[in-house]
């Protein structure tokens, strides 16, 4: 594993005893005490992630309004100082090349966090795309450890240990954590309620030490992976891809195809004209566990792939996404998908897949 | 269980599966505990059908844990003659008893001389440690 990166709280990882691997590039953990114990403190209590091979781009100066609405499908003009958006990195056939959050931090500044495996593609297309703008972008990912800290509980925890004062939800705020500066951001991946914390990296650890003493479950990529799938939350390379449209993978409501950004005529021919497939959750019907490249199929025809598929510890079920013909993709529709050879009667669910009984 | 443990009592398949011979020509199989620690917490076992045949070194059934999934390999060639249905509903006995109550099918045997071939605990303890 000479060639793979680690995170500032590697070590951490060791000693806690964490089965680590490889993933786009990076020594992480998978778990440390078990998938679905870790899931279900982040449902019920508070769990936390080290997600610091997220990679940051700094977008900085009087053009970066105009700059980002080029280059984001969201409108970027409605995202206040302090506020967070998501959005999709489109190219211009409106595949999408990355997703990410972007924070303004100030009137001509803002932070977009990448997903690691795509960090260098990011920002070659950000950096191709800057020179008709006045504005500067930086590569700033080693400026940065990254902490999601997620569950019902993750604010009263976090804000009683590290006694700072917590954005709300989709907001950032500039916070000190261990003396340096830090922002915290009301954001996550998991359908919890949650925080996601951007350290210095030479803080991270202690940060971690002490959020472990205050009873923080720590939580690897397994369970990171199925509090996604349960709340519905694509992850580039399975359902987004830059083969596919945002319309395709559901996520229009993040496209606003009037700011002219690139990708956005494909975009709007999709949402005006449909696609041939739309990405879809479903659940299995009894036995049987999903698994991404699985077939689909409805009347004993193929029907579409799946993209994700697991073990739902919320649920105690097969769930999954998948891309299905369109007329297949409404909530209660039958399908069946093919697990390795065994065909698993499966129904087509509504987002988010799994929600806590209010 | 969280300690590795390789019974004496049990011969092992360099696949990681365990065999426990019963009479002349039965025999309960399982997977090793080094099997379950690498799978992880099993989720889900789907298990052959009684009577049907198992052969040497071939897949005859499936566990999966919450993020993969395994092919349970044969360790000797029979007829399926019972499986463990307790594990539908908790199939979390593969981890914590694998020669115990994770125990996954009863087989009579087709080839009993096979046993011969397989493992010893030392000898598959020596694979193990590579």
């Amino acid at each position: 594993m000479a060639d793979l990166r680690r995170t500032p709280l590697f070590e951490q990882h060791q000693a806690l005893g964490a089965r680590i691997v490889p993933f786009a590039g990076w020594e992480m953990p998978v778990t440390y005490e078990g998938v679905r114990e870790e899931h279900s403190a982040v449902r019920r209590h508070v769990g936390m992630f080290d997600v610091s091979h997220m990679g940051e781009v700094e977008v900085e100066g009087p053009g970066a309004l105009a700059y980002l609405q080029r280059v984001l499908s969201n409108d970027v003009a409605k995202l206040a100082v302090g506020g967070a958006q998501y959005s999709c990195l489109c190219n211009e056939e409106g595949g999408v090349i990355d997703d990410l959050f972007a924070y303004r931090l100030g009137s001509d500044r803002y932070l977009i966090v990448t997903n690691a495996a795509n960090h260098g593609t990011d920002l070659a297309w950000l950096g191709r795309w800057s020179h008709d703008f006045d504005v500067a972008v930086r590569d700033v990912a080693d400026r940065y450890a990254m902490l999601a800290v997620q569950g019902p509980h993750a604010r009263r925890v976090l804000s009683a240990a590290l006694r700072i004062e917590l954005p709300p939800r989709m907001r950032v705020a500039a916070v000190r954590v261990g003396r340096r500066p830090a922002l915290a951001c009301g954001t996550g991946y998991t359908g919890e309620d949650g925080v996601e914390l951007l350290l210095d990296p030479e803080v991270a650890a202690p940060i971690w030490v002490e959020l472990l003493e205050a009873g923080v479950v720590p939580c690897g990529l397994g369970s990171r992976d199925t509090l996604r799938l349960e709340a519905c939350f694509p992850l580039h390379g399975n359902e987004l891809t830059p083969e596919r449209t945002p319309i395709e993978a559901g996520l229009g409501w993040c496209c606003a195809e009037a700011t002219g950004f690139l990708g956005s005529e494909a975009v709007a021919r999709d949402r005006a004209g449909g696609t041939a497939q739309r990405l879809a959750p479903f659940l299995i019907e009894g036995a049987g566990i999903p698994r991404g490249g699985n077939p689909v199929l409805a009347g004993g025809e193929e029907a579409g792939v799946v993209t994700s598929g697991t073990f739902s510890p919320s649920l105690a079920l097969g769930a999954g996404m998948a891309y299905v013909r369109s007329d297949l993709a409404e909530p209660g529709t039958e399908l069946e998908i093919d697990v390795r050879g065994k065909r698993r009667a499966a129904r087509v669910g509504s987002k988010p897949l799994y929600e806590k009984a209010s | 269980m969280s300690e590795a443990n390789y019974p004496d009592d049990l011969r092992y398949h360099d696949q990681h599966d365990w065999v426990r011979l019963e009479g002349d020509d039965h025999a309960v199989c399982g997977i090793t505990w080094y099997a379950q620690d690498s799978l992880g917490e099993v989720v889900f076992y789907d298990p052959p059908e009684v009577g049907a045949t198992i052969q040497k070194d071939a897949s005859y059934a499936e566990v999966e844990s919450v993020k993969a999934v395994s092919d349970v390999i044969a360790p000797m060639s029979g007829e399926i003659v019972e499986v463990n249905d307790s594990l539908e509903d908790a199939p979390e006995k593969i981890n914590e008893d694998p020669y115990g109550e994770g125990w996954l099918v009863k087989v009579r045997l087709t080839a009993p001389a096979e046993g011969e071939g397989l493992l010893s605990a030392d000898e598959y303890r020596k694979l193990l440690e590579g």
